[in-house]
Formats: structure tokens, sequence, C-alpha cells
């Protein structure tokens, strides 16, 4: 091993063990430290979450077709004689012989939160048996499937996790209108399990719709045929739509919220971790001041500059590498798996998961790590400063 | 350890040599004079006793010696080397290889046992882990405290912490140690044990001994003592 390594090494050893002499400067740093990385995780796990849940229902093989330039279903309307030509158009894939393309009306009925009563707007879906098939890992996991012209519903498990009044066999009153609770379904933690569903005639009459729906979806027979789907569009003029993968269209969706939570995360996060830099600073100023001595005494012996500074960074790295660790087991406990809605870009609720993946704990490490670094790094620069031969002046 | 440290040097060529060496020092704005053109030789072998009254420069002389403080000018030279302009670096390593310091306060790592403190400058060596030890027991033995390798300081008596300290200077074989007052933090019994060591490392191993000292009666252990005064040296020899 070389010996300034060897020199580093044992410096550092020194200054980890003389750590039990400061131990509530040491455990109030290391506290400091996991606070902020808990609240940093806590945001990013739930950016994360929200993007996970909208972007794991889109498919490239689906597509979206809504008015041209609507951002949102809300915002689109599409007519009968539209529903009409895309359904005939190139590049759909069939099944028995029929095109697999499903019109579907979305609507915003009254719902309340479990948590606190707090009336939210959910989403109502109007479709067909087409649409339930072009949903990949949906299952019925409670009761059947609803029946047309029956005012029935099937209940997404987030939504039923989420909200009140929603359980199988359930009347609820939507308007002038009740409806029954016939079915709940998972679709794999997807934003789809945010919704209720019903059958698209019955939701057109029921919110007097006539025949419009917002959106189409259809599944394509490859990726590439949108090409030929987008040509198709482009030359009727009577088809002033625009076509997105859904998977496209719930990455967009996913963006503007996501993007949010980071926004008010990050510098929630950096602007606690000034504190815990001081925090950080201070002990490690004053272990090197407790120990300036010790460190004297070294670079007496022949110990270099250089070994004093990195034993006293690593002081500081450690200690934030321990926060790191206690912030993420706090995060782990507290804040992974739970659920959650926030309004999505429908102004419908979404529910979601926190999502603490290690990609994410990954990031709370280095996190803290720059925290330790920064910390250290003028305290280290004074430990190789040390004027040794006044430092054994002072006792 | 035993088998490395030298044996007694005949040679004539002194080990220390100072040569007009100036020393100022700045306080509250006002300059303080330690030495002005202060000259020194010391043999290799000697043991010399450092005294004078607080203030006279004794421990800045010390420092200079041991290359952890700076001439404002002239000429140090140790062991043939010119310590004046050496850099921070080559000065650790000069210091690694050549001096042992000795401290009134024994500077020993609280969190360290005896064993892993007189290992230090072993760590600043290529010597093996095995080598280490081998050296480490040699010291510990040498200064009589073989069988407290284990304790640490805390479980150790002011002598015996001194102990450790010397064991942890002449680990390495230095040519020369530098002693800040051993013996000024222990009772008279214990001081003399500690002196009768360092006596014992001069004449058994050739170790070249400066040792700073109030106490005429620690001085007597040296083969010569010096008196600093006004940053001037006047030399008294010893009776017996």
């Amino acid at each position: 091993m070389p010996v300034l390594l060897k020199q580093i090494l044992s410096v550092s050893w020194i200054g980890l063990r003389s750590i039990p002499q400061r131990p509530w400067l040491s455990l109030a740093t290391i506290f400091t430290i996991a606070t902020v990385v808990t609240v940093l995780l806590a945001f990013l796990a739930m950016s994360e979450g929200f993007r996970q849940t909208l972007t794991g229902g889109g498919s490239e093989s689906v597509v979206l077709v809504m008015r041209g330039n609507a951002e949102a279903e809300l915002n689109s309307v599409l007519i009968r004689d539209q529903v009409a030509l895309l359904n005939s158009a190139p590049g759909i894939a069939k099944k028995d012989g029929a095109p697999l393309v499903s019109p579907e009306l979305y609507v915003v009925v009254d719902g309340k939160k479990r948590s606190n009563e707090a009336k939210v707007n959910l989403p109502l879906r109007g479709m067909n048996s087409e649409g339930i098939a072009l949903r990949e890992n949906v299952t019925l996991t409670q009761g059947r499937m609803f029946a047309p012209g029956r005012n029935e519903l099937v209940v997404g498990e987030s939504l039923l996790r989420e909200f009140q009044g929603f359980d199988l066999g359930n009347i609820v009153r939507f308007g002038a209108s009740d409806w029954k609770v016939v079915g709940i379904f998972s679709a794999a933690g997807s934003v789809f399990e945010s919704e209720l569903w019903s059958d698209l005639a019955g939701v057109q009459s029921q919110f007097n719709r006539g025949s419009t729906v917002q959106s189409v979806r259809m599944r394509l027979t490859e990726p590439s045929a949108i090409e030929d789907l987008r040509a198709y569009i482009a030359n009727d003029p009577r088809l002033n739509v625009d076509v997105v993968t859904e998977k496209a269209y719930f990455a967009k969706q996913a963006e503007g919220t996501s993007d949010i939570i980071l926004m008010l995360g990050w510098p929630l996060a950096i602007a606690m971790a000034l504190g815990a830099l001081a925090g950080a600073l201070n002990t490690i100023y004053t272990s090197v001041a407790t120990r300036s001595r010790e460190i004297a005494t070294l670079r007496a012996i022949g110990f270099s500059s250089t070994s004093a500074f990195f034993g006293t960074l690593t002081e500081s790295l450690l200690l934030s590498l321990l926060g790191g660790l206690l912030g993420s087991i706090l995060a782990l406990l507290f804040f992974d798996g739970i659920s959650t809605s926030t309004l999505g870009s429908s102004f419908t609720q979404v529910v979601f998961r926190f999502d603490l993946s290690a990609r994410l704990l990954l990031n709370g490490a280095v996190f803290a790590l720059v925290i330790g670094f920064l910390g250290g790094l003028t305290p280290a620069f004074r430990a190789a400063r040390i004027p040794v031969a006044s430092a054994f002046s002072d006792r | 350890m035993a088998e490395n440290i030298s044996e007694i040097s005949s040679a004539p060529t002194p080990l220390i040599q100072l040569r007009d060496v100036s020393k100022t020092y700045r306080k509250s704005g006002t300059d303080i004079t330690i030495f002005h053109n202060l000259n020194l030789e010391i043999k290799a072998g000697d043991f010399v006793a450092v005294m004078g009254p607080s203030g006279s420069g004794k421990t800045t002389l010390l420092n200079l010696l041991g290359g952890i403080d700076r001439a404002d000018a002239g000429s140090i030279a140790i062991n043939d080397e010119e310590l004046t302009h050496m850099s921070e670096s080559r000065l650790s390593r000069w210091r690694a290889d050549t001096v042992g310091f000795i401290f009134q306060f024994y500077n020993l790592m609280p969190m360290l046992n005896a064993a892993s403190n007189v290992e230090l400058p072993l760590l600043l060596t290529r010597l093996s882990r095995s080598e280490r030890r081998k050296n480490v027991e040699t010291a510990l033995q040498i200064v009589g405290l073989e069988d407290r390798a284990g304790h640490s300081p805390k479980e150790l008596s002011g002598g015996q912490q001194q102990r450790v300290a010397i064991a942890r200077a002449i680990v390495s074989d230095p040519k020369l140690l530098l002693c800040d007052e051993p013996t000024g933090d222990l009772d008279r019994g214990t001081a003399a044990e500690i002196l009768e060591t360092l006596q014992m490392l001069n004449r058994d191993f050739g170790k070249t001994i400066i040792m700073v000292t109030h106490d005429p009666e620690a001085a007597r252990y040296a083969k010569r003592v010096l008196h600093l005064d006004k940053g001037h040296f006047i030399e008294k020899e010893l009776s017996s």
C-alpha cells in the first residue's frame, strides 16, 4: 500500500475513532443531514411515483386521437362522422374482422377523499368492450364488468383506496342519476386505476353529450403504422384531429405535475441542505479545534498535511453518509409505497404511490455526501494548515 | 527495532549546526526577537539540556531543530541536511526519518492503545505489518512496557504514558530525540525513571538528545547544559 494512502487511512481512522468524544455534535449533524435526505427523497419518490403511474399505462402501439390542439381529453370533442372515418383508417389492428377502435367519453364527477372528506373531481370514462381490450394489464379483481344501458360502474383499485363510496355493490349518485358499482379492476397501478368506467352510450345519455366523444383510442398493427395514420388524417379535411401514441400522451401529462413536484422539492431540499451544511461545518470545525493537538502531533511525527486534509474530510463524509443512510431508512419506512392523489392535467384526481427506487436512494446518498464534502472542505484545509508549533503551545 | 538502533557514533562532525539563526515573532503589532545570529553545534551522540527563563526561546529552538518552525534567517543543518529551504512535504519526510519528539504532555492518541500509538511513525515507512509489530514490541521492551501494549493511555499512569511516548519517538530509529520538558508533568521519582531511560537511549543506542527543561535536577542527567538567555547560549559543564 502506498505510504501516503497508509497515512490518510491512519489519520482518518484516528479521526473516526475520536467521534465518540463529540457525541452530541456528531449526532446532531447526522440527524440534520438525515432530515434533509428524508425530505428530498420524499419529493423525489412523489415525483417518480406520479410519473410511473402516468407513463406505466401508456403503450407505443395504442394511439389517442383528439381534436386538433386539444391538450387533454377534457378539452376535446369528436363527432360521430369523425369516429366513422377513423374506423376505416389504415394501420389499425383488427380483431375478428373489426378494427380495434374505442371511442371514449371522459366526464368529471364528484367524489370525496377517504382521508379528509374533501370534495374532489373524479374521472368517469364511457367506453365499449374494445376500450377494455385496448388496455393492457387490466383485470377484474371483484364483481363483473359493466353491462350496456344499465348505469353500471367498474371502479379502479386506486380510486377505491383513496375515495369513499365506491365499494362493490354501492349505489352512487352523479347529477340526477344513480349508478351501481358492479366490479373493481386493477391496471397494474397505472393511471387507469384512478378512473370509473361505464358503457359509452349510458354516459353519453346521462351527461347529455348526444353522440359526441372526446377521444378515440386505436391499436396499431405496429408502432410505425402511426405514419400511415397521420398521412390519412392529413389528407382528409374533415379530420381536424391530432394523433399521439398513448405513451407520448401520458409522458406529456406527467411532465407538468412531476416537474412542479421537483421544482418544489429540490429548492426546499437545497434550502434545508444549507442549514445542514452549517451544522456539518460547525461539527467538523469543532472536531479540528478539539483535535488540533492530535493533528499537530501527527504532523510533528511526519504525517503529511495531505493526510490531515483527507483525514478530516473523511470524518465529514462519514457523518454525512450516516445521515444519508438514516434519511434513506426513514424515507423507506415512512414514505415508500404510501398512496396519495393529486390533481392531474385533466382536472381530475390521479392516485399514485410514492416510489422510492434504488436510483433515488443513490441520489439521496450522493446529496448527503455533497453536504459532507462541502461541510468538510474548509475545516480540512484548516487541519492541513495547523501551525504545528503553536498547536503545542495552546493548552 | 533494537537491531536497527544505531550504535554510539564516534563521528567528529556535528550532527546539528546552527549558523547565524534569527527568529522574530510578531505579537500585538510588536516584533519580539527571540534569536539574533544564534550559532550552535551539537555532535552526534551528545545529550544536551537546554535551560533558561520563560520566554528565552528554549521551545522555539526545539521547534526549529525539529523542523516544525522556520527561522527568519541563517542556516540550520541537521544530519548534513539543510532545513531552511526545505518544502513542507520534504520537511515532513525528514522529520519522519530523523527526529523523534517527546512532549511534556505525552500527546498520545487517546483512542489508540499503547502499541498503536507506538506504531504511528512506522506507518510512514514501507515496513510490512509483521515488521512493524516486531519493531513496536522491541520499542516497548526498551522502555519496559511490553506488558502494557494493549492498554489505552487512560489506563496508564503519567510515567507509563511518557514511556509510551518515548517508545513512539524511538521506534523508527531516528538519530535525534527532541524532548520538551519531558518530566514537567511527573513526580520526582517517575521523572528520575524517565530521565534514566533517556540516558540509557543516549548511552546504549547513541541517540543524540536535546532536552528542554526548567529543572536543574533533570539537567544533571545530560552531558552538557546550555543556558539560553536573551537569545544567546551560555554553556555550563556538569560536575559529574
